[in-house]
């Protein structure tokens, strides 16, 4: 790359707006940070002062918690918003709350949205810094990037390899956060899953569709499934959960035909005997558990660089 | 409408007048409200004193232009537009007769309604105002509105537009019932199950927006069904704001089969496609929704070879309150009579339609659809006349829109080709520097 690389994003709203140069700065910064997660004393002053709010309109654990780990090992302060205390279910807008929000003068908003677009809306209209923790089916680019290290410490590259994404594909905005990463640094995607749930257009992303499971983890180096929400079946999608699991879970034949040192990612949370075998989630393949103390390590470099720090 | 006395000559513009087949420079002579002579420029003599004169060297001088899809919001949203400025906002564009769809608040599925309409329209005077009624009871697609009622009380057609007739035996007997009351049916052409939930074109972009798609065939199983209603029941149906090539073909050949089908579509379907919306631009946010450069060549030979029959702006004003939200919860629709003028000129410059053409599209379809005054210049007829030059360029500005809903997505494009001169039963209802 010509010149000095600078980061200069201000919000953090998808992987589809980062370079390669980006995801390996925010790569490289992670895996720094990493090691404060392992002290006695788990706190580094580096973003003291500073106010990071959780604005989560979507019922979250593992993400919110997630990211307030991740802002108070840096000393930020940290405000949690979740839907039910939120004032939009007073009728105030969106851009309402980011307005009043502004006022509070805060660093950083992460937003978890169940509409897509929304973490746009958020930032087009207010002065923080935002980030993306999911917006409807779009993106969840933390997530795509605590993968992206996870593959990376695994394999120790990721360029080349093979990723198989397996399951509902069109409705996962972690698949599409994986999809557009993945490849962006190299590595081959392949989704699998039944043709209801691979949405049209998603070979413009970077991946590559195959309609059989087996086929699609053919010499895979990473083997990830992803959640079916069982909201989701008043859509006639697949005819059961007992269909989907014989015939797109990710079992211990289907990883059989994957490369023999690959790896099980999941996102979480699991249905256990549904999108995964409980025998695979918890085999000694499986790096589920590193794919979550990653995400403190990556929303940590987040929060980090998008304040500045670089 | 109150007759004028005022004497008008419009002279030395382009008359195009395809009824009577003029394509020349001439001079039209306007006195009570109809149209006293039309002839070769400089011929007419003993004009009154009191005649007003509009020296038109250089611009078009068109039958009234006849906007047959509009949505004036009230009676029930007035914070949206009113018949008074929707009749505004209609001249300012250019056209002196809109034909108002029936989803207000209430619906306009009873003769209460269509009165208070039509009351306000002649109250505000700028244009005429041909309310279209409801097909059911308040467009809820389960039984019939009282079509001869609204008949009498002065709808010109009926639909439930904004929402598709779902029942098939229910738009059988609209059909049926409706032609014995002499009204034309308007099908808003969508199948529901396809469509729910889905706010922008089925596709690509769809995917990486995580946005729910509707797919064409939303719109082509429903215009299938009409059609084939149409041509067992024998009688006229008019498809609204077609959006895609399938649409188009299947049009094309219930014509050549002799079924009657008239169909619209919009500016924005021959102007725009989904790239529209990317980044969540709710502006761009319309149902049926905007589709591909593929479907847009589609529209514009639909719209030369005379699959379809009229341009309609489907003027659809939404407040910030319904636009400056998730892409998601953002209502449909854009306003269109401030933008179509421009945007058909487009075309006849791209070559894709010639000016005759345009007026076919833009005023004499539309009045013969509907079975209203206008879309001829004959003697005799009613004095509605639009004035365009073809040659103005301007940037479309939030405070140059006399609608009272500003969303729209060619906000901040520079446009050429503009009314400038709208004048409605003899009387000028709006002028821009003439």
């Amino acid at each position: 790359m010509p010149g000095e690389y600078h980061f200069t994003h201000k919000h953090v709203l998808g992987l589809a707006d980062f370079s390669v140069a980006d995801i390996n700065l925010v790569l490289q910064t992670a895996e720094s940070f990493k090691e404060i997660s392992t002290r006695s004393i788990k706190k580094v002053p580096t973003l003291r002062g500073k106010t990071v709010i959780n604005l989560f309109f979507e019922p979250s654990t593992r993400t919110r918690l997630s990211f307030e780990v991740a802002a108070k090992r840096m000393s930020a302060d940290t405000f949690n918003i979740s839907s039910s205390s939120s004032s939009t279910t007073k009728g105030e807008t969106l851009i309402d709350t980011a307005r009043n929000l502004t006022a509070m003068k805060p660093d950083c908003i992460i937003i978890r949205h169940s509409r897509s677009g929304s973490a746009r809306l958020l930032a087009d209209n207010i002065d923080a810094s935002v980030i993306n923790a999911g917006d409807g089916t779009h993106e969840h680019p933390s997530q795509g990037l605590l993968d992206l290290m996870t593959v990376k410490e695994a394999k120790g590259k990721i360029a080349g390899l093979k990723i198989a994404i397996i399951g509902d594909i069109a409705h996962s905005r972690v698949a599409h956060s994986n999809i557009i990463g993945f490849s962006k640094m190299g590595a081959q995607v392949v989704v699998g899953g039944p043709a209801t749930l691979i949405p049209p257009g998603i070979e413009e992303m970077g991946a590559t569709v195959s309609r059989n499971v087996i086929d699609a983890v053919d010499g895979a180096d990473v083997v990830m499934a992803l959640r079916i929400q069982q909201e989701r079946q008043q859509d006639p999608l697949f005819p059961s959960l007992r269909e989907y699991a014989g015939f797109y879970g990710v079992s211990p034949k289907v990883v059989d035909a994957a490369a023999p040192d690959a790896i099980i990612m999941h996102p979480g949370p699991i249905n256990r005997g549904v999108e995964l075998d409980p025998r695979v989630a918890d085999g000694s393949r499986s790096v589920i558990l590193e794919q979550v103390t990653n995400g403190v390590a990556v929303r940590m470099a987040l929060i980090y660089l998008i304040m500045g720090g670089n | 409408m109150t007759a004028s006395t005022d004497v008008i000559l419009l002279r030395g513009g382009r008359v195009i007048d395809p009824v009577n087949g003029v394509d020349g420079v001439c001079d039209l002579l306007l006195a009570d409200g109809r149209i006293k002579a039309v002839a070769p420029s400089g011929t007419i003599a003993d004009l009154p004193a009191e005649t007003k004169v509009y020296e038109l060297a250089g611009k078009l001088v068109c039958p009234g232009f006849i906007d047959m899809h509009v949505h004036l919001r009230e009676p029930g949203e007035e914070y949206k537009e009113t018949i008074e400025t929707g009749s505004r906002a209609a001249a300012a564009g250019g056209f002196t007769a809109v034909a108002c769809m029936p989803n207000t608040k209430p619906v306009n599925d009873n003769l209460a309604v269509t009165s208070l309409i039509l009351a306000k329209a002649a109250l505000a005077g700028l244009a005429r105002v041909y309310p279209v009624g409801a097909i059911s009871k308040t467009s809820q697609g389960e039984s019939l509105a009282e079509f001869g009622e609204m008949r009498q009380a002065g709808v010109v057609a009926v639909t439930d537009d904004g929402l598709p007739v779902n029942n098939s035996q229910l738009m059988r007997r609209a059909l049926e019932y409706a032609g014995s009351h002499g009204l034309l049916v308007i099908s808003h052409a969508e199948e529901m199950a396809l469509s729910r939930n889905g706010v922008m074109n089925d596709g690509a972009l769809a995917t990486r927006l995580g946005l729910r798609g509707i797919p064409g065939a939303a719109e082509e199983i429903m215009v299938y069904r009409d059609l084939a209603l149409a041509g067992y029941t024998k009688r006229p149906i008019h498809i609204a704001h077609v959006s895609t090539r399938e649409s188009v073909s299947l049009i094309r050949r219930a014509k050549e089969k002799g079924i009657r089908v008239t169909a619209e579509t919009a500016p924005h379907y021959f102007t725009l496609t989904e790239e529209a919306v990317d980044n969540y631009n709710t502006r761009a946010k319309m149902n049926p929704p905007l589709r591909t450069a593929d479907d847009v060549a589609a529209i514009c030979a639909g719209l030369h070879d005379g699959t379809l029959d009229a341009i309609a702006t489907d003027h659809a004003p939404h407040s910030e309150l319904e636009k400056e939200v998730e892409f998601d919860l953002a209502a449909n629709g854009i306003i269109g009579l401030e933008t179509a003028v421009p945007l058909a000129l487009a075309l006849v410059r791209q070559g894709k339609i010639d000016i005759g053409r345009l007026v076919e599209l833009m005023s004499v379809n539309p009045a013969h659809i509907l079975g209203v005054v206008g879309g001829s210049l004959a003697e005799g007829g009613v004095a509605d006349v639009t004035v365009i030059d073809p040659e103005k360029k301007f940037v479309f500005k939030e405070e140059d829109i006399h609608s009272k809903s500003k969303n729209s997505p060619f906000l901040g494009s520079q446009l050429q080709g503009k009314a400038v001169l709208t004048i409605m039963g003899g009387r000028v209802t709006y002028g821009d520097g003439i």
